[in-house]
């Protein structure tokens, strides 16, 4: 690709989402602390945890003022906010920490993991898309898509302990769970890498039936299409086809889908990270909403929706390029 | 190092998948070294957030603590506490030459600092209730503590079992969310080296620990919240040992290589009977229920046989039991009992008295198996002696607002000292506070035994007083308890016979055959 990107309406695309994300950034916190604050989970009693079951009235009390709950939403809301813009996100209740520490210690994990995962689905899924759409109807097509609906249907969860159970226990191959070995001190790359492969690839194959089936899809019809016909008749060779003509125009549905597919993966994240004690921000996530821990859930909040605008910014600005016949006007 | 020796124990165990003839992890590459699977990870290591506060922290010592039998012995303090003025004063001589890991020395100033931050309005600490008879602390010279309670309180020195923090190093931060909170520094066994929430928390023994350096090198603690996902590692040679759940822990029976103990625990299950309810509250209907329902039915299908029959809040088969005081299932003299207070059967098969209904809901914790199964066991059995209870499940915010009027299965438990249970449990002061007395008990007769057994340290005093309460409990059984529930561990045997404490319903970290891992021989 050696065109000149057109770097003036890519960046003014970029401006513009910048500018939206602003209020719907602003709305969604508040709307984490206006939902907190209407759910039935009571932060005191999360964070005094079993010692409240015997804990006064009165310890309780001072608990509640200590935490700052008792006072009404839209004034811990500004306060939270306005703290924030100054780069103090406040103090997490239910990991006794700062919120930045908290963030800090277990944001990389989440990142490397969600990566990684995504990264191998979609090549994966592309492969496996384009093999199927080659010649439709075959005994691979079905198998290869039938596999794709079986995998849509299972939980992660499901997948998860069903690796564990075969790769961990009856394989022996890889570790169950965990960043490193269970009792090691230090976090090497290597042990790192062998305890990502079972995460990584249940969080993959949770993600890659999507992209499997639109893949397929997009190339099936560009195979379709009259000029790849066209081609096809002139006695191209079908690799040049395939590759030259179908996959770039079906692949376009492919790269909006990259982005909009962000939230599945926070919560395919999300459960995976439980199944195999990942030490990331899912785990954080569920206990922050649990206890009501609103300067963590907050923080939370944001870092997810700013995931979201971005995997939507990045999803035009590649359908941009692709085709230009959309624009970046979005 | 460690991680290698760990990794190729793994490999051993794993390679080993085929019928295991218990020599597995007979190699001795990581036999200095354990790893266990626990379900609850503490939100805090923070002795002043309320870590450890029953003891066995791991990182950090008491100026007590307990042994194999519950009883208190010396830690931090050179002797049992001396105690004095009808009760109201402990004076504690301090062990000489203790140093905290970072090798600053352990003084008197910590111990006040410790308590006295725990005390603190400020201190986010939810179990400071338990140091209530405390009135100050005060160090005299380098070596001595004394504490001045506001009344005699006969089982204060148990509460001493709490670790004590480092003023030099805890006294610089914010107590709430300073980074003492996870990476704490103690004078205990072993050392914290990483604490990844969520994952798991590595110990390395304490070379210069006082009572001498544990064999037991690697202490590994991984946070497996699952059950299956515990069973499984534990299976795979991953771990060395788990907590498991009755079901889950017969599945080792037949494994050679592993050892299984069964620890008994204060841990209860009962179901509150709020005397503000028509029929809860009445006397009859209490007594009908408690004699009514099939314990041992519960023991054997819930539990699978891992617990007890509970008639209180005090274990049989340990020495505060009062005898005589076992109720017998007995269906027939339940139903004489409500026949005879005037409950009649209806058409449909439920009792009424002056136009009030045998009827009541009762609450259990969404969410946990062991409560629901005991509700509807419960609500089952009571079927049949025309009392008709209706299950539900909440969170405790949905629980609490309906306490005063409805019945709820509850938990609970602390070995420790008859009064920790006790006086929460039925103190009729303490009705409605929190969730103390969910039951409205009140009786003047166990509020006098329950206060004068807290003012004198006269063992055999203290058991008539506690007589008087559990003889009341079968009078007017205002709870029905209903289970001891047993904590189940499985354990590698390669480390020989190991030893389970009496457990309180918490599971603290400290619970387990690895309650005292420094002893442990590698």
């Amino acid at each position: 690709m050696s065109r000149r990107l057109p770097w003036g309406p890519m960046a003014r695309l970029t401006g513009r989402r910048i500018l939206f994300a602003v209020p719907v950034l602003a709305v969604v916190t508040f709307g984490v602390f206006a939902v907190a604050a209407a759910s039935p989970f009571d932060p005191v009693r999360a964070y005094a945890g079993t010692a409240g079951l015997t804990a006064s009235q009165e310890n309780l009390d001072q608990l509640r003022e200590n935490l700052g709950v008792d006072r009404p939403l839209t004034g811990r809301w500004w306060d939270w906010l306005t703290s924030a813009l100054h780069g103090d996100l406040g103090d997490s209740a239910v990991m006794r920490q700062p919120v930045a520490q908290v963030i800090g210690e277990r944001l990389g994990w989440s990142v490397l993991l969600a990566a990684t995962a995504f990264l191998a689905a979609i090549v994966v899924g592309t492969l496996l898309g384009v093999l199927a759409a080659r010649r439709r109807g075959s005994p691979l097509d079905r198998a290869v898509t039938s596999l794709a609906y079986t995998l849509e249907a299972a939980p992660p969860f499901w997948l998860g302990l069903l690796a564990v159970w075969l790769f961990a226990l009856k394989l022996g191959v890889l570790p169950a769970g965990g960043l490193t070995d269970t009792g090691s001190t230090t976090v090497g790359a290597g042990q790192v890498l062998s305890h990502l492969v079972l995460p990584a690839g249940v969080l993959a194959v949770s993600q890659l039936p999507w992209f499997v089936l639109y893949v397929r899809q997009g190339v099936g019809e560009a195979l379709d299409e009259d000029p790849v016909r066209g081609a096809k008749a002139r006695g191209l060779a079908q690799r040049t086809v395939l590759f030259g003509h179908a996959l770039r125009s079906g692949t376009l549905p492919v790269l909006t889908l990259i982005g909009s597919r962000v939230p599945e993966l926070i919560t395919g994240a999300l459960l995976v990270e439980t199944v195999f004690s990942w030490p990331g921000i899912a785990a954080a996530t569920v206990q922050a909403a649990t206890s009501v821990d609103f300067s963590l859930l907050a923080a939370l909040t944001v870092l997810a929706t700013c995931a979201v605008l971005a995997g939507n910014w990045a999803a035009d600005l590649l359908y941009g390029l692709a085709d230009p016949r959309v624009g970046f006007d979005g | 190092m460690s991680g290698a020796a760990v990794t190729a124990l793994a490999l051993t165990a794993a390679a080993c998948a085929a019928p295991d003839d218990g020599t597995a992890g007979g190699d001795k590459g990581g036999s200095d070294s354990a790893v266990v699977g626990i379900a609850y990870e503490p939100d805090s290591l923070s002795p002043l957030l309320g870590y450890g506060k029953d003891g066995n922290s791991k990182i950090f010592d008491g100026l007590l603590t307990h042994d194999a039998g519950m009883k208190l012995k010396p830690a931090l303090a050179a002797a049992l506490p001396k105690v004095t003025d009808d009760g109201r004063t402990y004076t504690y001589k301090l062990r000489e030459g203790v140093k905290f890991s970072d090798g600053e020395p352990f003084t008197s100033e910590d111990v006040v600092f410790t308590y006295e931050t725990i005390l603190d309005k400020k201190t986010n600490n939810a179990s400071k209730t338990e140091l209530d008879a405390v009135e100050d602390v005060e160090a005299k010279g380098d070596d001595t503590v004394v504490f001045h309670l506001k009344y005699p309180y006969a089982p204060f020195a148990e509460r001493t079992v709490l670790p004590i923090a480092p003023e030099h190093i805890a006294a610089k931060q914010d107590v709430n969310s300073g980074t003492f909170t996870t990476k704490p520094v103690g004078t205990g066994p072993y050392e914290l080296v990483k604490w990844s929430k969520g994952e798991q928390l590595v110990f390395k023994a304490n070379p210069d620990y006082w009572g001498g350096k544990p064999e037991i090198e690697h202490f590994t603690m991984a946070v497996i919240k699952d059950d299956d996902v515990r069973a499984t590692r534990l299976r795979s040679g991953d771990l060395d040992g788990a907590i498991l759940p009755p079901n889950l822990a017969r599945t080792f029976a037949k494994d050679g290589g592993k050892k299984t103990y069964a620890a008994k625990s204060f841990d209860y299950r009962l179901v509150t009977l709020p005397t503000g309810n028509k029929v809860t509250g009445d006397t009859a209907i209490r007594r009908a229920l408690d004699t009514g329902v099939d314990r041992k039915a519960m023991v054997d299908r819930i539990l699978e046989g891992a617990g007890k029959e509970a008639y209180g809040p005090v274990p049989t088969d340990s020495p505060w039991f009062t005898r005589g005081t076992e109720r017998a299932y007995d269906v027939d003299q339940a139903n004489k009992l409500l026949d005879e207070a005037g409950w009649k059967k209806g058409a449909d098969g439920v009792r009424t008295r002056d136009g009030v209904r045998a009827a009541f809901p009762l609450w259990y914790l969404t969410g946990d198996k062991l409560r629901q199964d005991h509700a509807l066991a419960y609500a089952s059995d009571a079927k049949k002696l025309g009392i008709d209870i209706k299950v539900e499940s909440g969170t405790w915010e949905v629980i609490m607002p309906r306490m005063p009027e409805d019945a709820v299965l509850a938990g609970g438990g602390a070995p420790a000292d008859p009064d920790f249970d006790q006086y929460g449990l039925l103190r009729s002061t303490l009705a409605g506070d929190g969730f103390n007395n969910m039951a409205w008990y009140d009786d003047k007769s166990v509020d006098r035994a329950l206060e004068a057994a807290r003012r004198t340290d006269d063992r055999a005093e203290r058991q008539k007083a506690y007589d008087t309460v559990q003889r009341a409990l079968v009078k007017d059984p205002g709870y029905t308890f209903l289970t001891h529930i047993d904590h189940l561990y499985v354990v590698d045997e390669r480390f020989g016979d190991l030893t389970t404490q009496v457990e309180p319903h918490d599971h603290g970290l400290a619970s387990g055959p690895w309650w005292n891992v420094e002893d442990w021989r590698a």
